[in-house]
C-alpha cells in the first residue's frame, strides 16, 4: 500500500484502466505532455503513447462529441473537462447527446464515457472554475454523477466509472486534490457506483454530504460529540442515482437528518435527498430535515468565497436546530 | 495565394483572392449535358441506372411521406424533394461499413444505407424502434440539434482511424447549420486529427426562413474549410455527378490518411422546412421556386441517361410502382409494430436500472397491464 493524495489516486486509477483495457482512451485540453493542469494525467502519455493519451483542440463541446463518436466505435473514452465551470460549453454533448445515446437508439448503442472534471470552491480561482454544478447533471436522465471525498474512494470509484457501460460524470473537488494522503492499494479495485458510505457511525443525527462537505461534516460531528451528541456522517459518493437504501436506513436509525451541499440551496442534490427522506421515512422523523447550503447567488468572486462557502460551523448550527427540535 | 501578395499586408486582397477561387463545381449542366468531361465519373451503366432509380424512388418517398403526414399517418417529417442529388449521389459514393450521422432531413441516406423503410416511418411517428439500427447498419438516428452530428462525426472518424479501418464517417447539415459552433469544432477537430470524415453542407438556401445571405459574410460556405485547414469544395448540389465525384474523391483522400473534406452542395428544397406548419410562401417567391425547378436534379440526370440510351419512361414507371409498393408494405409493418410503452422507455435508460427507475418500472408495468 502507498500513501496517496486524491490526485495521485486518480492518476493511478487511470493507469490501472489504461493497462487493463486497450479501449480506454484519455484525452482533453493539456492532458498529454503537460499531464493536465492539475497533473491528473502525469506521465500517462509517456507510458501509454500519444494514440491513447492525447491533447485535443481547445473546445469543450468538441471534446464531448469526440467522446461520443469514439464510444460508437467501441472505445471507452475518459475525457477531461479542464474545469467543470466550462460545462456550459458542452451541455448539449452531455445532456442532449451522451445521456440519451442508449435511450435514443432503443438500446442499440451505449456511451461508456467517463467525463472527469475538477470543481469546488475555496482555492481562489477566477470565475467559472469553482461552481458546484452537479445538480444540472443530476437532472439529466441517463447520466450517473459521482463525487469522491477521499483518495481511496476516488480510485475505486473512477475504475468503476470507466468500466460502467453508461456515461458517468466524475467530479473531483479542487480542494481535496492534495489536502491529505491516505493508504491506497496499488492494485486495481472497484467501489460500486450508487453506494453511499457511512464515514462515521452515530445514533442521534444523520448528516448526508458529498465532496468537500464530507470533511466539514466530520469536523462538525467531532465538535458535536464533545457536547454529547452521537452524529452519523454519510458520504453519498454518488449523487445520481442516490443510494436510497443507505440513506433511509440511517434516518430510521437516528430519526433526525440534515443534508449538506456546497452548491447553492436552490434545486440541487440536497433538495432531492430531503424529498426522498420525506417520501419514504416521514414516520421515522422526530424533526424536519434541514439543509446546509450556500446562498442562492452565483458563485462568488474569490474575495467573498470564505464567507459564502458552507463550513463546519454552519453545519453545527443547523444540526443543533434539528437535534433540539 | 498569388505571388503579388507575398510579404504584403493586405488582408482584404487575401480574402478576395481566396473567395474568387471558389467556383461552383459542375459536371452536368441544367440540360443534362456534360460540361466537364475530364471529371465525368466512370460509372457503369448499371450504376448510373441504380443512381437514377434511387433518386426517383426518393422523390416518390417524399411525395408519399407528405401525403401520409397530411392524413395523420406520419408524424415529424422534413421534405427532401430538390435535394436528391445532394443526398443520394453523396451516399452513392459510400461503402457499406461507412458511418452516417444524419440531420433530420437526411432520412433517405440512412434508408439507402440499410435502415428498413418501416423504421424510417416509425422514427417519423416518434417510435423508438425506428431508431434501432439493424446490426451492421452504421447509422445514427437523425439528429435534431443542428450541428451536434458534426462533432460526433469527428469522433467516429477518429475511432475508425484508430482501428485502422478503411472507412469514413459522413455527416450532413444545412446552410444554417454551418453557423453553429459545433460545425466549426467538428471540422476543426477532424482536421487536427486528420480523421477520415466527410462533412456535407446542404446549402438549400434557407434555414427555415432565414436566407443564406444572413448566415455569413462568406461568399461560399465551402470556404469555411480553409480556416480548419481541410480541403473544401462547393459543388452544384442539383448535379448528381458533381456531388458523386466530390464525395468519392473526399472518401478516397480520407481512407488514404489525408483527412477530412468539407463539401457544400448548392441546392434547394422545394417543400416546406418541415410538415409542422412551415409556410414557405412567407419567405420565398414563386419566381425563386421556378428558377430552381429548372435546375431539377432528376430531370437533369434523366436527360443525361436518356442521351446514353439508359433510361425510359417505362423504366421510370417501374421504379415509381416499386417505390409505391414498398412504401405501402413498410407502412403496414409500422402499423403492426407494437405500441411503445413507458416501461420500454425506462428499460432503455441504463444497462442496470437504479432503484427509483426500478420502482417506476413496477408502477408503469402495473398501469400498462390494466
Amino acid at each position: 500500500m502507498a500513501q496517496m493524495t486524491m490526485i495521485q489516486a486518480i492518476t493511478d486509477a487511470l493507469r490501472c484502466e489504461l493497462k487493463n483495457d486497450e479501449n480506454v482512451l484519455v484525452f482533453g485540453e493539456d492532458v498529454g505532455v503537460n499531464g493536465g493542469v492539475f497533473r491528473a494525467t502525469e506521465g500517462l502519455q509517456q507510458e501509454f503513447g500519444v494514440d491513447r493519451v492525447f491533447d485535443t483542440p481547445l473546445a469543450e463541446s468538441g471534446i464531448g462529441g469526440l467522446a461520443i463518436g469514439l464510444a460508437l466505435t467501441g472505445y471507452r473514452p475518459v475525457p477531461e473537462i479542464q474545469f467543470f465551470g466550462f460545462v456550459f460549453e458542452v451541455m448539449d454533448s452531455i445532456s442532449g447527446q451522451l445521456a440519451r445515446m442508449r435511450y435514443r437508439s432503443g438500446g442499440v448503442y451505449s456511451a461508456p464515457v467517463t467525463i472527469r472534471s475538477p470543481f469546488g470552491g475555496g482555492v481562489h480561482t477566477p470565475e467559472m472554475h469553482s461552481d458546484s454544478l452537479e445538480g444540472l447533471m443530476a437532472q439529466s436522465p441517463g447520466l450517473k454523477v459521482v463525487i469522491p471525498s477521499t483518495p481511496y474512494d476516488a480510485k475505486g470509484l473512477l475504475i468503476s466509472a470507466i468500466r460502467d457501460n453508461d456515461p458517468v460524470i466524475f467530479l473531483e473537488h479542487l480542494k481535496l486534490y492534495r489536502s491529505f494522503r491516505e493508504e491506497v492499494p496499488e492494485e486495481s479495485y472497484t467501489i460500486p457506483i450508487g453506494k453511499a458510505d457511512v464515514k462515521r457511525e452515530g445514533k442521534d443525527l444523520s448528516i448526508f454530504a458529498y465532496g468537500l462537505m464530507v470533511h466539514e461534516s466530520l469536523k462538525a460531528a467531532e465538535e458535536l460529540e464533545k457536547e454529547g451528541y452521537s452524529v452519523e456522517v454519510v458520504d453519498l459518493r454518488t449523487v445520481q442515482p442516490l443510494d436510497i437504501e443507505t440513506i433511509i436506513a440511517s434516518v430510521e436509525k437516528t430519526n433526525r437528518a440534515i443534508v449538506v451541499q456546497e452548491a447553492q440551496k436552490q434545486a440541487g442534490i440536497a433538495a432531492n435527498v430531503v424529498a426522498e427522506i420525506t417520501e419514504r421515512a416521514i414516520l421515522s422523523l422526530e424533526a424536519p430535515v434541514l439543509r446546509v447550503a450556500a446562498p442562492d447567488t452565483v458563485y462568488p468572486f474569490p474575495q467573498a468565497e470564505n464567507v459564502w462557502l458552507p463550513n463546519y460551523k454552519d453545519i453545527i448550527e443547523t444540526a443543533k436546530k434539528v437535534l433540539t427540535f | 495565394m498569388g505571388e503579388k501578395l507575398s510579404n504584403q499586408y493586405n488582408p482584404k486582397a487575401v480574402l478576395n483572392e481566396v473567395e474568387e477561387k471558389f467556383q461552383m463545381f459542375q459536371i452536368l449542366n441544367e440540360k443534362g449535358e456534360i460540361v466537364s468531361e475530364e471529371n465525368e465519373p466512370k460509372l457503369s451503366d448499371e450504376e448510373l441506372v441504380e443512381l437514377m432509380s434511387r433518386m426517383v424512388y426518393t422523390r416518390i418517398l417524399d411525395q408519399r411521406s407528405i401525403s401520409l403526414n397530411r392524413q395523420g399517418r406520419l408524424g415529424f417529417y422534413a421534405p427532401t424533394a430538390g435535394q436528391e442529388a445532394s443526398q443520394i449521389a453523396s451516399h452513392f459514393a459510400l461503402e457499406k461499413e461507412d458511418w452516417i450521422l444524419p440531420g433530420y432531413r437526411d432520412v433517405p441516406q440512412i434508408v439507402w444505407h440499410g435502415l428498413p423503410l418501416s423504421k424510417a416511418f416509425l422514427f417519423s411517428r416518434g417510435h423508438f424502434v425506428g431508431n434501432q439500427a439493424p446490426e451492421g447498419v452504421n447509422v445514427l438516428a437523425p439528429q435534431i440539434i443542428i450541428g451536434a452530428q458534426y462533432i460526433q462525426t469527428a469522433g467516429v472518424a477518429l475511432g475508425l482511424q484508430k482501428r485502422g479501418k478503411k472507412n469514413v464517417a459522413i455527416t450532413y447539415t444545412g446552410d444554417g447549420g454551418s453557423s453553429q459552433g459545433d460545425f466549426y469544432e467538428g471540422i476543426n477537430f477532424a482536421g487536427a486529427f486528420k480523421s477520415p470524415a466527410i462533412f456535407i453542407i446542404q446549402n438549400n438556401q434557407y434555414a427555415i426562413s432565414t436566407p443564406r445571405e444572413l448566415q455569413t459574410a462568406g461568399k461560399t460556405l465551402a470556404q469555411k474549410g480553409i480556416a480548419a485547414g481541410i480541403p473544401c469544395v462547393q459543388v452544384d448540389g442539383m448535379d448528381a455527378l458533381a456531388v458523386y465525384v466530390a464525395t468519392r474523391d473526399a472518401r478516397e483522400r480520407a481512407i488514404n490518411g489525408e483527412g477530412p473534406t468539407l463539401i457544400e452542395t448548392v441546392c434547394y428544397r422545394y417543400g416546406p422546412h418541415t410538415m409542422s406548419g412551415d409556410d414557405p410562401t412567407r419567405y420565398r417567391t414563386t419566381d425563386i421556386d421556378n428558377e430552381w425547378a429548372a435546375k431539377d436534379p432528376i430531370v437533369r440526370f434523366r436527360n443525361y441517361l436518356e442521351g446514353k440510351g439508359l433510361w425510359s419512361e417505362a423504366k421510370e414507371e417501374e421504379v415509381i410502382e416499386r417505390a409505391k409498393e414498398e412504401i405501402k408494405e413498410a407502412i403496414k409493418i409500422a402499423d403492426e409494430t407494437p405500441k411503445q410503452t413507458v416501461t420500454d422507455l425506462i428499460t432503455n435508460m441504463y444497462e442496470e436500472l437504479p432503484v427509483n427507475l426500478q420502482e417506476q418500472y413496477s408502477i408503469y408495468k402495473e398501469k400498462e397491464s390494466r
